[in-house]
């Protein structure tokens, strides 16, 4: 089980998909008016995560590789149907709340890549527990950030009061500019710790800032090649090699506008 | 009718941003906006995709799932159906139409099923709209997301010349440039 809690801490520290890969972004920015809405987001996601994980590893030997993506999402887009229907029914304020960001867990891309990058190479009992780590990682980014806004805009973290009373809350971080500012100091640390650590001589090439087009395109793009591990053999080079018909040379061509912080 | 459109239209494209209150499509947004000519030509592919997108997405609710009483199926249908689409719309524009796929080819694989395209969809279901009604907001969204992109592009030029403290390079200062924005465009909820 030591493996395991491996994964878990991976997940969490190591990896964590929002302060250290920035994958995500779209659910970070827009559930994230309060620390609950962030915590149900990334619960959700977190259930979403593991299932997936789980089915994808029990099937990485029945699923054609050619046919592996459109496998992956049929089978995501199930358990956030699942996890959809769950939440609507039993705890309806939470299902408000999120509204039409529940089924766009469908397109996020912590989930696609992670099928792609660990649970369709690895056994079942690991891509479980790195699928919990990795949601538990997003859960506590998500509750982080929404604690943040929630507190500077409305005074109260989980609903309860904690400003005094005289604190006049700057309720333009429960809206939208305020998530961009957040995080815009978010990136922005991100930034002062690559920089200094690459000052120090480390290795700082896991982190990075987004991607550049969407989700679904993760392997063909290089997002899902940042949520690789170094222990699980030669898949980097696999990709290295497919990288060579004319449409990825365009979309290279094209991604000259990308910014990697 | 067709002032309920027009209120549509207003509303997806400049008061409900899709981009900067809705955070759908966020990564092209900050990806592919640092000219204005790519961000021009990302800006027109999301609006022929999106707009043709909600049309077959609307047809196939209408007439598919409604009747089979199968809508709690949508999540699923949707993403096969528009990942499929734009794979299609790709073919037959090499095929068929070489002007166009020259000018829009390269962006269709970085769109293939990017939130915004999938997210219209869900809307137009969620509030009831019907095909028409649906294309137009899909129409609008699309227009919203050309607007902010073509506009954060055109300050990144600028911005290109200009001293940034270090830690701010690169993403942050677009984030904060696109909050800005964002705090611009409330200035539109007084329009409706």
């Amino acid at each position: 089980m030591n493996r395991a809690g491996e994964r878990l801490v991976n997940g969490i520290i190591k990896e964590n998909p929002t302060f250290v890969l920035t994958l995500g972004m779209c659910p970070t920015l827009a559930v994230t008016t309060s620390a609950i809405n962030g915590l149900g987001m990334g619960l959700t996601t977190m259930v979403v995560l593991a299932l997936s994980n789980v089915f994808i590893s029990l099937l990485r030997h029945v699923i054609p590789d050619k046919v592996r993506i459109p496998a992956f999402i049929v089978i995501i887009a199930s358990f956030v149907t699942v996890a959809q229907l769950l939440l609507q029914g039993f705890i309806p304020f939470l299902y408000d709340a999120l509204g039409i960001y529940i089924p766009l867990i469908v397109v996020n891309c912590i989930i696609l890549g992670r099928a792609e990058a660990y649970a369709y190479k690895n056994p079942v009992i690991p891509s479980l527990f790195d699928g919990i780590g990795m949601g538990l990682g997003f859960s506590v980014a998500l509750t982080c950030i929404g604690a943040v806004r929630e507190l500077l805009g409305a005074g109260e973290i989980f609903g309860v009061r904690v400003m005094p009373e005289s604190y006049v809350p700057v309720s333009i971080f429960i809206m939208a500019p305020g998530a961009f500012f957040v995080l815009a100091l978010l990136t922005a640390i991100q930034n002062k710790v690559k920089i200094s650590g690459e000052r120090r001589g480390r290795d700082m090439s896991r982190i990075q800032s987004g991607c550049s087009s969407d989700c679904l395109n993760c392997a063909d793009t290089g997002c899902a090649r940042r949520l690789y591990d170094d222990r699980a053999g030669s898949a980097p080079a696999a990709w290295a090699e497919q990288k060579t018909g004319p449409k990825e040379i365009a979309i290279e061509e094209i991604k000259e506008g990308k910014d990697n912080g | 009718m067709v002032k309920d459109l027009l209120v549509i239209l207003i509303a997806s494209s400049l008061v409900n941003n899709v981009v900067l209150s809705q955070f759908l499509g966020l990564c092209p947004f900050l990806g592919v906006s640092k000219k204005t000519n790519t961000a021009a030509g990302m800006g027109v592919a999301v609006i022929f995709v999106i707009t043709l997108a909600s049309a077959v997405a609307g047809a196939i609710y209408q007439y598919l799932l409604v009747p089979l009483d199968i809508t709690y199926l949508q999540t699923i249908v949707f993403i096969l159906v528009i990942a499929a689409l734009v794979q299609f719309v790709e073919m037959f524009l090499k095929k068929f139409m070489q002007p166009l796929y020259q000018a829009l080819g390269v962006y269709l694989p970085l769109i293939t099923t990017n939130c915004a395209v999938l997210g219209v969809a869900l809307t137009n279901v969620q509030k009831n709209y019907g095909i028409l009604t649906g294309v137009v907001n899909g129409f609008a969204t699309a227009v919203g997301f050309t607007v902010s992109i073509v506009i954060l592009a055109g300050i990144r030029e600028k911005m290109a010349y200009n001293d940034i403290p270090e830690s701010f390079r690169g993403m942050p200062i677009v984030l904060v440039t696109a909050g800005l924005m964002a705090i611009a465009f409330c200035g539109f909820s007084g329009l409706l």
